[in-house]
Formats: C-alpha cells, sequence, structure tokens
C-alpha cells in the first residue's frame, strides 16, 4: 500500500534533506546540542518516512538488512576500539589520546568566546560518529523487525 | 611488555572483552557456526583467565582502583577538580572480587553448556550477542565505584536478560515473563536513577566514596536510601517483588537461568555496598538491619511454602531461588543492626555477615546447578512437568547423581557447601534472635522435603515406556554440571579455608568504609 503521489514527492524531496541535517547534529556532538544518539535517531527517521511514504514490499530493494547488521556491529566496535587504542599506546582506557595532538580533530580548542571549530574535540567526534552509525542501522532494524509482523499478518 | 599490559590493564579488560566479544558475534556468526562457536568460548575463557588475575591482585594489593580516560590509570582525583574525582572509577575490593569469581565461574560453566544445548537453535549470533553482554554488564555492576556507572550496568543487564528470557518464545509464555520482567527492572531502575539525582544535586558527586565521605544524613538521604533499598531489593527478587522470578526463572533456557541468579545476585551486591560503604553506621543502621531481617525472612518463608506445590520443575526451583536469597539478606541484615555495637559485633555480628556472604557463593553455583541438571532433564525428555517425569534414573545417571549434590547442597546436608554457610547463619542469628534462626532451620527443612519430592517424582521409579528412549545429557553439558558440583564439594569439604581466604575479607571489606573511601581519594 502506497502514500499518494503528493506524499511521495515531498519524501523524495525531503529525505536528503534529513539525512544531512541528522548527520550535522552526529557531526557537530562535541559542539552543539546533540551528538550521537539524537543525530542517528534522525537519521534513522528519514529511513522511517521513506517506509510510510513507500509500501514495505518494496523495501527489501531500498535499505539491506545486512548493511544495517554491519552498521550495528561497526559502530560499537569502532566505539570500543578508540577506548582500547589508548590502552595499546599506554594510556589508561577511554583516554582522550587524539585530543590537542594536532591531528584529525585534534585542534587545541580556542580560549574564550569563539565560534566554534568542528576539527577539536580529540576523540569525541569518533565516538559520536560511531554511536550516531550504530543507532542509525539499530533503529531502522528495529523498524524492520516492527514491519515483518505485518508481512506475517498478510501470509496468514 | 604484553603480561605487565594485561595486569595494569586487568579491570577494566574484565569489561572490555566480553564487550568486544559480543560485538563482534554477530560479524562472525556470519562466516560458519563452528568459528562462533570457538569464539564465544574463547572469550569467555579470556574474561575468566582476567577475572582470575583481578582477583589475585586484590587478595595480594589491597582495594584495586582503575580511572577511566585519566592520563595514569592510578590518578584517582585530578589535580584541577577542587579534590572531587571526576571520572568513572572501577574501585574493586574483596566483595567485589568476590562477585567476579562466581560470575566467572558460572559464567564459564553456562557458556560451555549453552554451546552444546542450545546448538540447534536459531537466532543464536543475537543470543551469544545478549549472553556476553550479560556477562560484561554483571562484571561491571561488581567493579564499579561510581552510582551512575553502576546504574548503566544493571540496565544493561536488564536488557540482555530481557531478550534472554524470551529466546524460546513458548507460545508467547516467555515473552510475557520477558515483558514482566522488563517492566519490574525499568521501574526498579527508575527509582534507582530518582536516588542517584538527589545524591548527586546533594553532593556534586557520583564516585560512592566521595558521596560516603561527605555522607550528611539529611531526610533526602533517607529518601535516596529507601529508593536504593526497593530498587534493588526488587532486582534480586525478594518477597513483595519476587513474582517476576518464578515466570522468568522457569521460562528461559536452563543456562541463562543459571546466569540470571547471578545477575540478581550482584544486585545484591550493589545492596549491600550501598548499604554498607555509602551509609554505613548511620541514623539507620538498626532499623535498616531489621528491615532486611524481616524482607530476609518472609522471602524464605513464603520462598518455599510457595515452592511446594509447583508442578514445573524450573519453576519450582525459581521460588527455591527466592528463598535462598532471603538466606543471604538474613545473615548481612543481622551484621547490619549490629554494626554501631562492637562487642555484639565481634560476638555474632561478623559472623552472620560472613555466613550471609557465603551464602551467595554458595547459592550460585548450587542453584546454577540445579538448574542446569533440570535443563538437561528438558533437553533429553522434553518436559518439565514433575506428574510426568519419571524413572529416568535408569538412562541419565550422571545427572541424577548432579542432581544429588545439588539438591543436598541446597538443603543444607553435610558435608556440601550449603551446610556450611546455613550453620554459620543458624549459630549466629541464635545468638541475636533465637526465633529468626529456628525459622532459618524449618525453612532448610522443608526446603530438604521439597528436594525428596522432586528427586523421587523424576528419578525414581520403574523404568517409563515413553522414557525409553532417552540418553544421557551430551557431554559437553556433564562437564559444566561437573564443574559446578566440583565448586560445591570443595567448599563443603574445606569451609574453614574458603571463610578465612575468601569470605571475611570480603565482609571485611564491607564493613572497613574509610578504607574504602581512602582507596579512592588517599588517605582522608
Amino acid at each position: 500500500m502506497r502514500m499518494s503521489k503528493i506524499v511521495r514527492t515531498a519524501t523524495d524531496i525531503l529525505y536528503p534533506f534529513i539525512i544531512i541535517f541528522g548527520f550535522y547534529i552526529i557531526l557537530h556532538g562535541h559542539l552543539t546540542p546533540g551528538g550521537g544518539f539524537q543525530g542517528g535517531a534522525v537519521v534513522a527517521t528519514g529511513t522511517a518516512l521513506v517506509l510510510v511514504a513507500y509500501s514495505w514490499k518494496e523495501l527489501p530493494g531500498l535499505v539491506s538488512k545486512n548493511l544495517l547488521w554491519f552498521q550495528e556491529s561497526g559502530g560499537l566496535l569502532l566505539f570500543i576500539g578508540a577506548g582500547l587504542a589508548a590502552m595499546i599506546i599506554g594510556f589508561p582506557f577511554f583516554y582522550n589520546w587524539l585530543a590537542g595532538s594536532g591531528s584529525i580533530f585534534g585542534t587545541p580548542v580556542a580560549f574564550g568566546p569563539n565560534p566554534g571549530d568542528l576539527n577539536t574535540g580529540g576523540f569525541l567526534p569518533i565516538m559520536n560518529i560511531a554511536v550516531g552509525v550504530e543507532v542509525w542501522g539499530g533503529l531502522v532494524m528495529v523498524l524492520l523487525y516492527l514491519l515483518s509482523a505485518l508481512e506475517r499478518e498478510e501470509r496468514a | 611488555m604484553i603480561s605487565d599490559f594485561i595486569w595494569a590493564n586487568s579491570p577494566i579488560l574484565l569489561v572490555a572483552i566480553p564487550l568486544i566479544g559480543a560485538f563482534i558475534c554477530p560479524l562472525i556468526g556470519k562466516v560458519s557456526t563452528d568459528v562462533r562457536r570457538a569464539w564465544v568460548m574463547g572469550i569467555v575463557t579470556l574474561t575468566t583467565a582476567i577475572a582470575a588475575i583481578v582477583v589475585y591482585r586484590v587478595y595480594t594489593e589491597g582495594i584495586v582502583t582503575y580511572v577511566f580516560g585519566a592520563a595514569a590509570s592510578g590518578m584517582t582525583v585530578p589535580m584541577d577538580s577542587g579534590g572531587i574525582p571526576i571520572r568513572i572509577i572501577f574501585t574493586i575490593d574483596p566483595m567485589g572480587a568476590l562477585m567476579e569469581i562466581i560470575t566467572a565461574v558460572v559464567g564459564f560453566s553456562v557458556i560451555f553448556y549453552s554451546l552444546s544445548a542450545d546448538a540447534r537453535r536459531s537466532g543464536l549470533e543475537q543470543y551469544y550477542t545478549l549472553f556476553l553482554l550479560l556477562i560484561a554488564s554483571v562484571m561491571g555492576m561488581v567493579s564499579t565505584g561510581d552510582l551512575f556507572n553502576f546504574f548503566v550496568f544493571i540496565e544493561i543487564s536488564s536488557m540482555a536478560c530481557a531478550g534472554l528470557i524470551a529466546y524460546r518464545i513458548e507460545r508467547g509464555r516467555a515473552v510475557e515473563a520477558a515483558i514482566k520482567y522488563f517492566i519490574i527492572s525499568t521501574v526498579a531502575a527508575i527509582f534507582l536513577l530518582f536516588a542517584i539525582a538527589i545524591l548527586y544535586g546533594e553532593y556534586n558527586a557520583l564516585n560512592i566514596a566521595m558521596i560516603a565521605s561527605r555522607m550528611q544524613f539529611t531526610p533526602l538521604d533517607k529518601v535516596a536510601l529507601v529508593l536504593i533499598v526497593v530498587a534493588l531489593l526488587a532486582k534480586c527478587g525478594a518477597v513483595p517483588m519476587h513474582f517476576w522470578t518464578p515466570d522468568s526463572y522457569g521460562l528461559a533456557p536452563s543456562a541463562v537461568t543459571a546466569m540470571l541468579v547471578v545477575a540478581s545476585q550482584a544486585s545484591l551486591y550493589g545492596l549491600f555496598r550501598f548499604v554498607f560503604t555509602m551509609y554505613n553506621l548511620t541514623f539507620t543502621a538498626g532499623m535498616m538491619g531489621w528491615t532486611l531481617i524481616i524482607i530476609g525472612v518472609l522471602s524464605m518463608v513464603i520462598g518455599v511454602t510457595m515452592a511446594i506445590p509447583q508442578k514445573d520443575v524450573k519453576r519450582l526451583m525459581a521460588f527455591h531461588a527466592v528463598s535462598q536469597t532471603g538466606y543471604m539478606l538474613l545473615g548481612v541484615g543481622v551484621g547490619l543492626a549490629v554494626l554501631g555495637n562492637a562487642s555484639l559485633m565481634d560476638q555474632f555480628g561478623r559472623m552472620a555477615m560472613e555466613g550471609g556472604i557465603f551464602h551467595i557463593i554458595n547459592h550460585a553455583m548450587y542453584k546454577g546447578l540445579l538448574f542446569l541438571t533440570a535443563g538437561a532433564i528438558i533437553y533429553r525428555v522434553g518436559t518439565r512437568d514433575l506428574n510426568k517425569l519419571g524413572g529416568l534414573g535408569h538412562q541419565m545417571k550422571w545427572t541424577m547423581v548432579f542432581f544429588i549434590i545439588g539438591a543436598l547442597a541446597i538443603a543444607g546436608v553435610p558435608p556440601l557447601n550449603g551446610f556450611a554457610s546455613k550453620l554459620m547463619i543458624y549459630e549466629s542469628v541464635y545468638l541475636f534472635n533465637p526465633l529468626l534462626s529456628i525459622i532459618a532451620m524449618v525453612v532448610s527443612i522443608l526446603t530438604l522435603a521439597s528436594f525428596v519430592k522432586v528427586f523421587h517424582s523424576i528419578f525414581m521409579g520403574p523404568q517409563r515406556p515413553e522414557f525409553s528412549e532417552v540418553k544421557e545429557a551430551p557431554r559437553p553439558m556433564l562437564i559444566a554440571m561437573g564443574i559446578l558440583a566440583f565448586v560445591v564439594i570443595l567448599f563443603g569439604l574445606i569451609p574453614v579455608q574458603v571463610v578465612s581466604t575468601l569470605i571475611s575479607p570480603a565482609a571485611h571489606a564491607l564493613i572497613d568504609r574509610a578504607g574504602y573511601i581512602a582507596a579512592v581519594l588517599g588517605g582522608v
């Protein structure tokens, strides 16, 4: 059961903006309100919108379950791997070894009021990205499992 | 080099290794089922080895602390924080180490058991992911020295447990049990979170040692104490909130049930930790002690009387688990009630606490063993109804032997470990209040009566025609039961050595509040 053409067209137009907004929230987690979980949830709502506007029968062509599976595990592994990496270079677990190092996300934070620099925060942005990827995969997976009940109902 | 690394980081590896194992598990399951089995077994073996290192460190070095995210793992109080330990700190004292022993031994044997018992089921990648998450969360609960971190781990354990209880759908009954469990633990967790918010608002700290050192005993602290005690008693299945235990213990796969017992006892550990270390000798010591005693006695009596009429073997054992939790609450409650009185403490209070704590480890072993034997019977026969079972002693000889060991241990028959801890509780509680001790003995006799009935209806009698095809349980399941049975017998044969090396330091660690605070804040 598809929604009307108006809804589907509006979805097509809105979808990229929702996704970009979600990624913005994930990436700016260390500067603005939000972060990995919130951003991941926003990205997942984009998928939810597509699910509502189009029929769930077209779903297998739109999202790949395997990819979501890898997203879930991969996000969590990136998160804990960032913590373990600190241990491998000789600091305790979760030591922020990237902060102020000059490499990626390693610019020292400017003193006083400033507009905020994306390239700061050490491994906090990396953790936000990890959580964002995981929540995105996990929530879409939850939606798919909820929809699988519909499928079973149809067959019965 | 690598050994130094493991030695220094052992407290966090205890949680990190099962977590990594859990996250990789779904991916590795795509390769092949054998690889996944090897992976799960390897992870749980590694966790057990790390637990042994941590326990060794705690018993040789004293309280072990590990600070997350600091420049050095020993830097509990950062220089620029104004004396507040702002970071998450793992604080493992002998009491926590004892719980880690329990988690490691039971976790290892139930995974070993489950690899054989659940091999033919579907959805195993999620099953083992949740199982390893449950082990990680229990390890975290007993290691952490941070209130909010404790809340996070208790939530992870609730999620993992609920998923595992519902694993075998059983025509929706297991799902119903999981929902019941999940509602109880969510409400309990909200209570706990509210209490943490109160304490954080008052003392600007989340570290248990910091709050303990700043404790003012205001009326708000009383509110927080009540919320914490109610929440954790609900999680450990003590009487007014025990109704989730028969459903979820009864319907979860047996390996999960054995681990659920450990997860409940980790909540009990949390209760003792907060009551002793954070509040300790307060206006409430006597009242709080009596509260625990009364709830303990109620759990003992109601648990055992509800167990007697049960027809479902696992449901019956679940009610016995409620009853045994009562013994722990009784023993430690008596210790808490006389905490302020040094002479009474020396006379019987310390011994009552040791009995209660000894009973925690004993209960985890023999109750785990009993649930595993029940699982083996259900695995081979396919029914759990005591009226339909019978005559299995002819085919399942080893399962019968392990069942006898477990049943005699839970009934407190010498020379098994249940006798050792129950005797300590009877003797010390008798000096405190003879009536309580008599109730405890009567409950023990009823337990024996109940298990004689179960033993008779499962194993005794002539061989039944419908069970003529039944074989002995597979060898890995027998080995897993053997490990637990070995601990049950060992602790029963050398109780004095076990109490002096493991249990006394744990009881002392609960009483020694200043030592715990000093380990984190440094010689205050």
